[in-house]
Parts: C-alpha cells; structure tokens; sequence
C-alpha cells in the first residue's frame, strides 16, 4: 500500500507546517514517517515521498544519502548508536563500545544473529556529560541511555526482545 | 545564585506551563506586543549586548535589526541542532525551561515581523521534539500563539522541524537548505539570512540558549542584564563542561568566571586528581589551549579573555583534557568527526578533512613516519581560509594547535613507527 | 544598456555591466582565472575554490558615502582571506588581484586538493587533450604527490548513468555543473549526489537512468573525464579531430553543431562523424544541443547509402549511369504533362528545394511538401522576423504553445521558452493533455481535442488570461500538431494568425508565429512556396511520380498502395528506403555533411551547413540531381554552385530579399566566450566562427496587407459517444527512416508502438496497461502496446507518429486485446 493511502492523517498534519508553494519541505519529516515500519527506506517509499512532495525519486535518494538517519539498507531491529566521539571517549565509549561488541559477539557496524541489534558508532549525540550513552533507534523512534554500562545495556536488550515479543 | 535560564534548577516542574505562568512567564512577551513596538524590542535586546549564543557571538539585536523590511513574509528558525562534540547545554534548556526559550523565540518573531518560526531539532532529538510540539500545542491553547494574539493584530505559529544527523546543519544556511528539503550544504554568503533566508525570504537565526536569554532581558532591562558579566561579554552563559572533570555538565555562570572555578569549584576537579594538560573552551572546533602553567586556569571565560591564551570561547563547550590523553589520539577523534560530517560541497575541507583522517589514522595506528607531522599541519594550514563554510577551518584548529603546542605528543607517536 | 560598474584586475582598468561576477568581468578582458564549478550559464556555487583571488574593495566614509582617499587615490581594504572570483560581484573601485603569490597558492592548493583523490589516468582517459583539469594541473598544479597513492579511493570506473552517459567515479571532481545544469536550464533533476564529504557521488534513479533528452550536454561542460557518452568514449582523441560546422537535420530549430571527424580504421580508414558537439549561437541553441542531435547522426554513414543511380529493368534494380537514369526519368516527367508530381520533403536545403520549385513551375506538374502538418502559409505572412531572438524574452513577452509538446517535439525550444519564462516571460500553454511545460507556465488551458482553434480564439477574449496575451509588449505562439491532421493544424495556424494580427503584435521583432515542423527545413519549403495536400493517396493515383527525400511507402500503407497504383516513380534520397524498392528510377543524393547549403529554421533563420567528410560513391547533392533532370527536360538550372543558387533565391522569393550566402557567414560577439583554449570556462562546445545565420522577412514586417485566410470549420473532430478517437501524437525518439534507424545507442528509447488510454477507457476495452492490442483505422491495423494515462481524456487515445502505426489525422480507432 503506498504511503499517502497508509498514513493520510500524518502525511496531511507534515504538510501542513510548511507553505504550500513549499511543500518540499516535507521530505524529511515524511521519510521518518516512510522508515518508521522497515526501519529502513525501501524503493517505493522513497517513489511515494518524491510523488507526495513533486520532486524526482533521484532527490529523494539524494536527501536520504546525505543524512545518517535515513538508512538505505535493512538493519536490526534496533540500531544501537553508540557515541564515540572525543568528550564520550575521555569518559570511557571507546572501551564501552569494545565490551558491548564482545558482549554481543559482534563488530562495530554488524547486526546479531537474531538480527535484532545492529551495533554502531556515531559522532557526537549531545550528550557528553552523561558517557558513555547511545540512542536507540527502532520501531518507537529515537531514545537516548545515558550513563551506560555493559549490564545495564544488556538488560535493556532483553527488556526491548520483550517488548517487542508482548506487541506481537 | 538564582539561575536565569537554567530556573528549573530552583523551580520544581517550571517546565509545566503553569508554573512557568506562575513565575511570571509570558509576561514579557505579551507586554512587548501589546504595549511595545517591535523596533523598541530590538532596541532593547541590543541595549543589553546580548551576543548569539550558538558559537559566533555575533550581537543579536543588531541581527534581528538587518532584517530587510522590503521584503515579507519574514521567517525566525530557532537553531537547536546542538551537534559540537561537547555542547550539551541546549538540550538541557528545551527540556528544563522550554517556555522561556519559546518565549524569547515569540518576543523575537514579533521584534522582526515573523508569523512563522520554525525550531530545526537535531533529529537525534526526536523525543524532545516531540515535547516541545506538546509544549507549543499548549501555548496555542492558552492563547499566546496563534491568529489575532492579545487581542490585536499579531498572529505567530510555530513548528519543530527534525533533522537527520549531520552537524553542518548547525551551519545557518546549511540549515536553511535542509529546512527547504534538501541537501543541507551551506550557501554561499553574502546574500545573508536577514536579506535571503527561509525559501530565499528575510530570515533571522538564532540558537536556543540565545533566545532563553530574552525574556528576563525584557523583563528586566537591558542595563541589568549587562551588569552581569563583563564589559565585554554581557550576561550569563551556560557552560557545558565535559572531559576528565568528576562533575560534568552544564554551569550557568557570568561571563568572566574563570577556567579554575568551573572546572575545581563547580566541576568537582579533574578525574584521579591528575592536572589539566588542554582545554578545549568551544568543543570540538576549539584550538587547544595549553595548560603549562597554573596561570592559564585564571583566564575569565569572556570572548575577548580567552583569545589572549590562543582559543575562542565561542559556544563555551569546554572539554578538560588531562595530562593522561596523547594530543595525536585527541586529533584523530576530532579530525575523524569532521571528516565524517564534511558535506563535500567545497574541495578543500571535503579532500583536506579526508587527507587529515588517513594521516592522523596512520600516525595513530604507529605507522606514521616523522615528515606525516609536518605533512599534517602542512595540509591544514593549506586548507585554512580557502573553505566555503566555517567546519573545514574548524578541523582545522585542533590539528594546527596540537602540532604547535604538543610537538613531543606527535613525535613520540611517529617513532613507535 | 545596463549600469556600467569599472575595477581594476591586474592593474588593468575595466568596465563591465553591474551585477556579474569577478571571474565572467576577467574573462570580458582576456584576463583567465581557473574555475572548475563556475559556468557562465549556472548559478554561482563558490563550490571548487579554484577562483580564489584577493579582492580589495574602497572604503567608504560612514557619514558620506564617499571613497576615503589615501595619497590621491581611493584607499583599498583586502580581505584577510582570498574570495571566490565566481561569487563576488563587481563593484565600483574594487581591485582584484589574481597573480600575486597569496592567490596563486590559493589556485595551487585547490588543485592539489583535487588531485588527491583524481586517479591521474589521463593517457587513457577520453577527456584528456580538452580536459580543464588536466590544463590547470599543468599551469597550477604540483610536480609531485605528497598523497600516498595506495590511500587513493577506489571507486567505479564504469557506472552507466543511464544507457547514454557514463560516469568515472574516481574521475568526478564534485563540481555539480551537471547536477546544476539538469535542475536549473532544463528541470529535469535525474541526476544529483548521494552521500557526502568525500564519499560524494552522482547518482541517478530515474527511469530509464539519466531520463533526460539533454543528457550529453552534461558532458561537454563537465570540467573532467568523469561524464562521456556511450558514443564517443573510447572512439578518438580530441587532438585527432577535425571539425566542421553544421546545422542539426532533427528538427525545425536548427541547432548550430560541430561534426567532429576523423579517418576511422572500422571504416577502412574513410573520414567519418565520431561526435557531433554544439556550436555556439546564443540566438538559436545557445551551447547545448538535444540528445536526438547529438546520437541520431549514424545514418549518414549507414550500409544502406545509396551510392550509386539505378534503374529498374525486368522489374529489378540495376546500376546504372547518372546520365542514363536522369534521361529516363526526365522523358517519363515530360510525357507525364499534367500527371507529373513532385513530393519534397523538409529533409532538402533551400537550394534543393528552390531548384525543385523552379522546375515544376516550368513543367504542367504540380509539387507538393511532404509533411503531416498544415499552416506553413501563415508563418510566411506572420512568422518570426529579423531581431527575434528567445534570449532576449523575459518579462513584458507573452510566450503561447499551443497543441506542442516542446520537449518532445524540439527540446531546445522547450529549453528556450522555460528559461524565458525563469526570466519572467508569461507562458501559457494550451493543450488536451499534460505536457512538461505545464510547470513552467502563468497559465494552462485544458481543451478538449478537438477546441484547439478555439482555445486560442479566446486568447483576443477579455479575461485574464486574454489580457495577458492582448496587453504583452511581444507575443510569440509556437503551434504544434498535437492531435491533429493537416487541415487541423491549418486552421489551427490561422486561428494563431488571427490573433497575433487583431492584437497588433504581427510584424515586430520578437513576435510571430513559429510552426513546430516535423522536419529541419519544412520552414524553408514552405517559404519557397509549397504546399502540403490533405488527400495525397488519392492525388498521386495513376500520377508520375518524383519524391525527393521521403518514405511514404514505409510510413503509410494508403501512400504505399497509391503508389502501386502511380505510373512512374523516381526517387531521390540517401538511403535504401521501402520506397526506393518500389521505385523505377533511384538517384542517390548527398547525405547534408557530405555538402553545403542553407535551411531555414522554424524561427525563420537561414543558416549555412558545410561539407564534413568526403561523398558516399557517386552520390550527388539534391540540386544538382534536379537540376541535371531540368537539362534533359530542355530546362536550364544552377546545378553546381549554391551560393549562386542561393543569391538567386534572394532574389525571387520574397521573404528571401536582402539576404546572401556570404552574409549567413557572418558571426557576432558572443557571450559567454567560448570553445578557445580555456576549456575550463565554458565546457567543450565550439565557437561560432562560421555564421550565426540571418532571418527572412514577414509579410507582416515588410509593410504588406497580411490576409489570413479565414477557416470557420472545427479544426479537428472530437471523441463522439461510445466512439474511441485515436489522435495523433510526436515523440522524440521515433521511428523516421532516415532519422533514427541507424542510432543504435537510441533503440532502447525509442521501443515500439504505443496507444495510451485513459484508465477508464482501458477498463471499457477490458485492456490492461502493458498488454498488446490490435488497433485498426481508416485502412491501417497493427499492434501497439497499452500505456495507460490518467491525465487524457477518456475518449481519447494517443498513437505516436512514426512509431509503426500510420496515423496522419484524428480518426475512429478499434481496439481489440491480442489472445
């Protein structure tokens, strides 16, 4: 089913914020909306979102390119984005991040097996005083976790597998 | 001290709407546009030397008063792209005190004629953004946005608007563009926003800790903000503190506050109580301030203090770099960020940031040869003043400083080679 | 004139007009500073910062305004850092500086930033001899490499844009001219970046890949070999070329091109076409071309030339002498009296066609243009005059297309009035369908087929739109045959007459009447005075025949069988066509680059084409065929010689007078400055060193009573109830045998015969879109693929011209599915 028949209420409440002559605006927020089932943007997502905002399917591609956010290709069910940068590294991410990858028996970039995380190292989140953190980004958007350990991370892990398994 | 924009400290739930209104909320706003013009707005913003927060300091009644009234509609875009590695202070006011930041965001629509602003998050802030559209929704409720506000002619809407992770649309007109839904790559300048904005119309920016400042501003007066501070630096700043401190986090104190009671009175003193090596006083994009001597701590943090020891105060994101930390570690990390965040639109930060990266990697993982130390600063000063937007002489900075003021770091590194 | 704003480069005083920017007013004056992003026809971007130079601007008193002057001159503040020469503007005292050791490290660091990540493969690279970076590398680059060169990326060397364009990742220097020039001259955005920093590359996702019919002009202004064309990469090196100018044979613009040849080895060492490349006239094409002009050129080096005349004897063809076929074809002509008829095409020159003309006037024949579009009398009485020129339209212009689709018809047109209309120029567009000017226009009229008259009578009716045609200053109408058949389309044309002549603005400058032809020089036949026939299967029954030019047998099967029917065929063309096989008499005639002559362009410019490589066997040029044809019917006519010929139409036909061959050669200071050695300025495109052309006169500018002739009948049928109109239609990409046969790199965009149908009627028919279905009309079946398409009108079908089913006119189609 394509976007504009799926998401009518949503797609018209995004157009809205912007004026009419500019409704190109909306193509951020409407691939949020188009990623929010895959978690990911899939061909004919990014064609329904270059139809609804009239600009060619190229340019959608191209937005979606420049933009870390928007992922192109199928990952875990969460991606877990792990802040690496300097003011998270003086406090400790890189050797978090190396705990996390032998706790989960992955490499930066790689999904688990059961293809639920996919364990990443993103640049700064904002968040410096309160390292090491990451977000999550998956089916219930972007949340932060903030002054993270390994145990911890891994709780949260078996709390999210629950939660999706209940929504099933 | 009673704190000025960080008052959810002292007030418990101020980022409920009632107890902002309680405490006097909104009550700037709607005496400046029932009771004031909005050149007597500007007027007063600049009266009190309030400078833009985000990072530049450029004056902000002068900005809001370059707007060009000979073309309209006019657009504010409040900046909360919060993306410098070690600035964090404007995510804390968003969720703490976001109806003084609306607030001074209204104030300011009204001062330069906007009807719409729009508050371009980081699109990390995905959560936060969507309490603020609860916080704006409330305000539509309670009359203070909306069509005819007050009972006169004034209308004002505003609208979140989430990125999707790329710092460069901190940069205003990189902002812009992504705003428009494209590529967020910065333009090139002059035309400035006041004349060519939003959709190519007259558009102001400012960072959020920018506007917080401007409702007790108005509430108060310009002369008693600039009693605060220093001749130089007016009012108060929200210091993000981070790095090797035990207390990290935000501080807000006057400008003039020195490095030593941020970092020993209210950061609590350096981790393991080893001694301050660096300081980097605008996060990544600082040069690196050398701590040899006791003396450099005593710097007050004001713009014009802190470029008498080699550094910019600019955002006032200060990392604490202990005499643990190898400077040629420390330029990996930020040289990577930013060659990570180069939008490519100009050759040299998008090749420069790129050539940085392969060096300092190479010298990182003990393969570098002692010419890469001079190759390295040699391809940064080569890219100093050629780049279109400010991140390419941002990447700059560190690289150039490092090797300057850390030379045993960078030649103990090439000879593990 | 605008303000005139005077700097100082290098110590030299210039002036030049306010508002350009540094590096265009250096280049005015002969001084060149490297660019790679700036292009003269783009948006500034500051984007490369190959222009860094120091810019020292005056400075003035706050309280006067005026220069503060410093040991009698005006004091001069530089900048602390270079600025970008592309980005700045000029400005009254300003003093630019782009030698001095400040600005040549800027230049110099620019390119070795470049180089970092360039893979240096120019020996093999098809850009290499006419590349901009390789120029500057030489003037500023380093003699050695500080990059390590393992660290280099690695990136794809072949990756196929679309099947026209390839792209060398490794080779693109991120500049955006081609991203810039699809989005901002044509506004068609297939093509941008994806990813960013130094993983930046151009991508296209359209479909087919790169969906643009401006694609290879990309290539000419990509300042490195990373864009080349399926065409010509691998083919020849630049320094191995020759050129020769042309004019393009594809439709009526008449685009200037340059034939770039060489001797081919596949071609056992004969000269061949390896491109064809534009050729600057800011007044025609400026410096692109159509991708249908650019690729479609095989066919004058096809295997199936003609080169030699045959004659058909025991009902086969056999070779024979020149003299021996003219004769024959010169008794049967004579013997025919009466019964004697001439088809031309738009294919010929005005030389040929003016010979053809003079010949059937001294015979009792009759000479017809072969052509499926009617009204060509009326652009002779209000056409496009002398001074016209699109680029001069912006605001104040009121530009009408009406039954055209430009993009498809003639894309350079298309180009023309979309920036006309960036400039401001109102546009209004009428048509029965969706067209991908719509976007562009003030105003879109939406008839129905059939209401093509009058939609544009309204035009003189007092509404708004009405009034934005009566009340502009100039007022262009291109009409097209978009739906129609050749009584349509001339009633159209004098609907368009009419109001161009009642709202005063018939015979200035800038205004008229521009018919969108099929062919280069419809234009110039019906100047010289021919005229098409609504019914020629029924007029050439049992007739002696002499077609120059023209395939009527493979396009349309009523022609063919009246052409059974005819008593004697000559016929005259490049090619083996399904006409010449039934011929009696075949005359091979010159392909236009094997010769020179002159067409006549729909905007009414006459413009030279010159010989490019040498002639196929014994083919002839059309006059000369004709006119040694006159000499055995007793008829003396110019037979070598076109410029006589030429200066001899100047004197006979009207419209014609005041022009020479010799004054068609004259050039004009153009801008931008192009095709000299600088290639980094404004791309590969050739300068014009070999005529801009000139333009004939009107009835309506020379004074003369204009008497438009007054057609009251419907231009054209409408859909009746429960009836399916198949209406005619013009793609680009068709099926024209001399056209497009030969293009092998078109075929993919070419495909086969289409009908499109609104969704509605296609769930009447029970048809699907995508399925084969029999069409059937007027004495014509075939099959065509189903395309469905809901911005038609339901009664309607499309049928392209030219793409297997011979549609001339609207007309009752059955449509029945395959199996």
């Amino acid at each position: 089913m394509s976007l504009a028949k799926k998401y009518p209420k949503e797609i018209k409440q995004i157009l809205s914020k912007y004026p009419l002559e500019h409704k190109r605006s909306a193509v951020m927020p409407l691939l949020y909306l188009a990623q929010r089932e895959e978690g990911y943007l899939t061909k004919a997502a990014m064609q329904d979102v270059a139809q609804i905002v009239d600009i060619t399917e190229t340019e959608v591609v191209a937005i979606v390119g420049f933009y870390t956010l928007y992922h192109e290709e199928k990952g875990g069910k969460y991606r877990m984005q792990v802040c690496t940068d300097l003011p998270c590294a003086l406090r400790g991410a890189d050797e978090f991040m190396n705990s996390l990858c032998a706790n989960l028996g992955i490499k930066v970039g790689e999904t688990t097996g059961d293809g639920f995380v996919t364990l990443e190292a993103v640049t700064c989140l904002a968040a410096c005083d309160k390292a090491p953190m990451f977000q999550t980004q998956g089916p219930d958007g972007i949340k932060y976790h903030e002054n993270m350990t390994v145990d911890r991370t891994m709780e949260l892990i078996s709390i999210l597998k629950r939660s999706v398994r209940e929504v099933k | 001290m009673e704190h000025i924009l960080l008052r959810h400290r002292d007030i418990a739930e101020f980022n409920t709407l009632n107890v902002y209104k309680k405490n006097d909320g909104f009550a700037a706003y709607k005496n400046a546009v029932t009771k004031m013009t909005p050149t007597e707005v500007t007027q007063v913003v600049k009266d009190s030397g309030l400078r833009g927060r985000g990072g530049a300091g450029f004056p902000t009644g002068m900005k809001w008063s370059f707007i060009d009234n000979k073309n309209w509609p006019h657009y504010i875009v409040a900046n909360a792209d919060e993306s410098e590695p070690g600035t964090f202070k404007d995510r804390e006011i968003m969720e703490g005190n976001p109806f003084q930041f609306l607030e001074g965001l209204a104030i300011a629509c009204y001062a330069v004629g906007a009807n719409v602003a729009y508050i371009y998050l980081r699109g990390e802030f995905w959560e936060l953004a969507a309490f603020l559209d609860e916080k704006i929704a409330e305000m539509e409720k309670e009359g203070y946005l909306g069509d005819k506000l007050f009972g006169g002619e004034y209308s004002l809407r505003m609208y979140t608007h989430l990125g999707a992770g790329a710092y460069i649309c901190g940069e205003e007109t990189a902002m812009l563009e992504s705003l428009e839904g494209k590529r967020g790559q910065p333009r090139v300048r002059p035309p400035f926003p006041p004349s060519y904005g939003l959709y190519g119309k007259p558009t102001v920016i400012n960072n959020v800790e920018t506007f917080a400042n401007v409702p007790p501003i108005l509430a108060r007066g310009a002369n008693w903000y600039k009693s605060l501070g220093t001749a130089d630096s007016a009012g108060v700043k929200v210091f993000s503190l981070s790095g090797r401190v035990r207390k990290p986090g935000n501080y807000e104190l006057p400008f003039g506050t020195t490095f030593r009671e941020l970092i020993y009175t209210y950061g609590g003193g350096v981790q393991d109580s080893r001694s301050v090596k660096a300081i980097m006083p605008a996060g990544a994009s600082s040069s690196l301030i050398l701590v040899n001597d006791e003396k450099v701590l005593d710097t007050p943090m004001d713009y014009a203090s802190v470029r008498t020891i080699g550094g910019d105060l600019g955002s006032a994101s200060v990392i604490v770099i202990d005499d643990t930390v190898p400077i040629d570690w420390l330029v990996n990390k930020t040289v990577h960020f930013f060659n990570h965040e180069s939008c490519g639109k100009c050759t040299p930060c998008r090749e420069g940031t790129y050539w940085m990266s392969n060096i300092t990697e190479r010298i990182r993982e003990g393969r570098g040869v002692a010419g890469d130390v001079d190759l390295l600063l040699n391809v940064a000063k080569q890219m100093q003043g050629k780049c279109l937007c400010a991140l390419g002489e941002f990447s700059t900075m560190a690289v150039v400083t490092g090797i300057e003021r850390f030379p045993e770091d960078f030649k103990k590194a090439v000879s593990k080679a | 004139m605008s303000k005139q704003v005077t700097l100082t480069i290098d110590g030299i005083q210039v002036t030049v007009p306010e508002g350009i920017v540094v590096a265009d007013a250096a280049k005015m004056v002969g001084i060149d500073i490297p660019v790679f992003c700036h292009h003269p026809k783009l948006e500034p971007v500051g984007m490369c910062r190959m222009c860094l130079v120091e810019i020292g601007r005056p400075v003035r008193d706050r309280a006067t305004g005026e220069f503060v002057m410093e040991n009698g001159a005006p004091k001069i503040q530089f900048m602390p850092k270079l600025e970008t020469a592309c980005t700045n503007k000029v400005e009254e005292g300003m003093v630019v500086l782009t030698q001095t050791e400040k600005s040549r490290e800027g230049q110099k660091s620019t390119v070795e930033f470049l180089l970092t990540s360039h893979p240096l493969d120019c020996p093999v690279c098809d850009k290499g001899g006419e590349c901009p970076l390789q120029n500057l590398t030489m003037a500023h680059g380093p003699g050695k490499s500080r990059f390590i060169y393992d660290e280099k990326l690695r990136l794809g060397k072949h990756v196929p844009l679309g099947n026209l364009i390839v792209l060398d990742q490794e080779r693109c220097i991120q500049c955006a001219r081609c991203i810039r020039f699809q989005n901002e001259i044509v506004g068609d955005a297939v093509i941008d970046f994806d990813d960013r920093g130094r993983g930046t590359k151009i991508v296209s996702f359209s479909d087919p890949g790169f969906d643009s019919v401006f694609s290879g002009n990309t290539t000419d202004i990509c300042p490195v070999g990373a864009l080349t064309t399926r065409d010509f990469r691998f083919e020849a090196r630049p320094w191995e070329l020759d050129a020769q100018a042309s004019i393009c044979t594809q439709c009526p613009v008449g685009c200037n091109t340059t034939l770039n040849t060489r001797r081919e080895p596949r071609a056992g060492g004969d000269i061949t076409v390896q491109r064809v490349m534009p050729r600057q006239n800011e007044e025609v094409n400026e410096i692109w071309i159509c991708d249908k002009g650019r690729f479609a050129y095989h066919y004058a080096e096809s295997k199936k030339r003609l080169s030699r005349p045959m004659i058909r004897e025991d009902g086969k063809l056999v070779n024979s002498s020149w003299d021996a076929a003219t004769k024959l074809a010169a008794d049967r002509f004579l013997e025919a009296k009466k019964d004697f008829a001439v088809l031309v095409s738009g294919r010929l020159s005005n030389e040929d066609l003016f010979t053809v003309k003079m010949l059937v006037d001294r015979s009792e024949g009759t000479g017809y243009l072969y052509s499926r579009m009617g009204g060509g009398e009326m652009t002779s009485l209000v056409g496009m005059s002398g001074g016209s020129n699109f680029a001069n339209m912006g605001r104040g212009t009121t530009i009408v297309v009406v039954a055209s689709d430009l993009y498809e018809e003639a894309p350079i047109w298309y180009l023309r009035v979309k920036q006309a209309a960036d400039r401001g120029a109102t546009l209004i567009v009428l048509n029965a369908r969706e067209t991908k000017l719509d976007r562009y226009s003030s105003y879109v009229v939406r008839y129905a087929y059939g209401d093509e008259m009058k939609s544009v009578q309204d035009l003189s009716r007092k509404t708004k739109i009405g009034d934005a045609f009566t009340q502009a200053e100039n007022a262009v109408i291109l009409f097209g045959s978009d739906g129609l058949g050749i009584a349509g389309s001339a009633g159209l044309a004098s609907a368009c007459a009419t109001v161009l002549q009642d709202s005063g603005h018939a015979g200035k400058p800038n205004n008229g009447l521009i018919g969108v032809w099929e062919r280069a020089n419809d234009q110039g036949a019906w100047e010289i005075g021919f005229k098409v026939e609504e019914n020629l299967a029924e007029v050439l029954q049992g007739r002696t025949v002499y077609i120059i030019g023209a395939d009527p047998v493979s396009d349309d099967p009523n022609l063919a069988k009246a052409l059974e029917g005819a008593a004697f065929v000559v016929v005259q063309d490049v090619m083996e066509t399904a006409t010449t096989e039934i011929a009696d008499v075949v005359l091979p005639a010159q392909a236009f680059t094997e010769r020179d002559g002159t067409f006549t362009s729909g905007e009414r410019r006459v413009q030279r084409f010159y010989p490019a490589v040498p002639v196929t066997g014994e083919a002839k040029p059309d006059y000369a065929i004709t006119s040694q044809i006159a000499s055995h019917m007793g008829v003396t006519l110019e037979g070598t010689s076109v410029s006589v010929l030429f200066d001899g139409l100047a004197t006979s036909v009207k419209s014609f007078e005041g022009l020479s061959y010799a004054r068609l050669a004259e050039v004009r200071p153009q801008w931008p400055i192009v095709g000299r050695g600088d290639m980094y300025y404004g791309g590969t495109t050739y300068e014009n060193k070999h005529g801009m052309g000139a333009q004939l006169s009107a009835a309506a500018t020379r004074g003369e009573t204009v008497d438009i002739p007054q057609i009251d009948k419907e231009a054209a049928p409408r859909p009746k109830e429960k009836e399916l109109l198949a209406v005619p239609i013009t793609r680009l990409y068709d099926r024209g045998t001399t056209v497009m046969m030969s293009a092998d790199l078109l075929r993919d965009r070419i495909g086969g015969a289409t009908i499109a149908l609104h969704p509605d009627a296609a769930q009447n028919l029970g048809v699907e879109e995508g399925q084969l279905v029999n069409v059937s009309f007027d004495g014509v079946s075939g099959d065509a693929v189903v395309k469905l398409d809901d911005t038609i009108p339901v009664g309607v079908a499309l049928i392209p011209r030219s793409m297997g089913l011979a549609i001339r006119e609207p007309v009752p189609a059955n449509v029945r599915p395959q199996r």
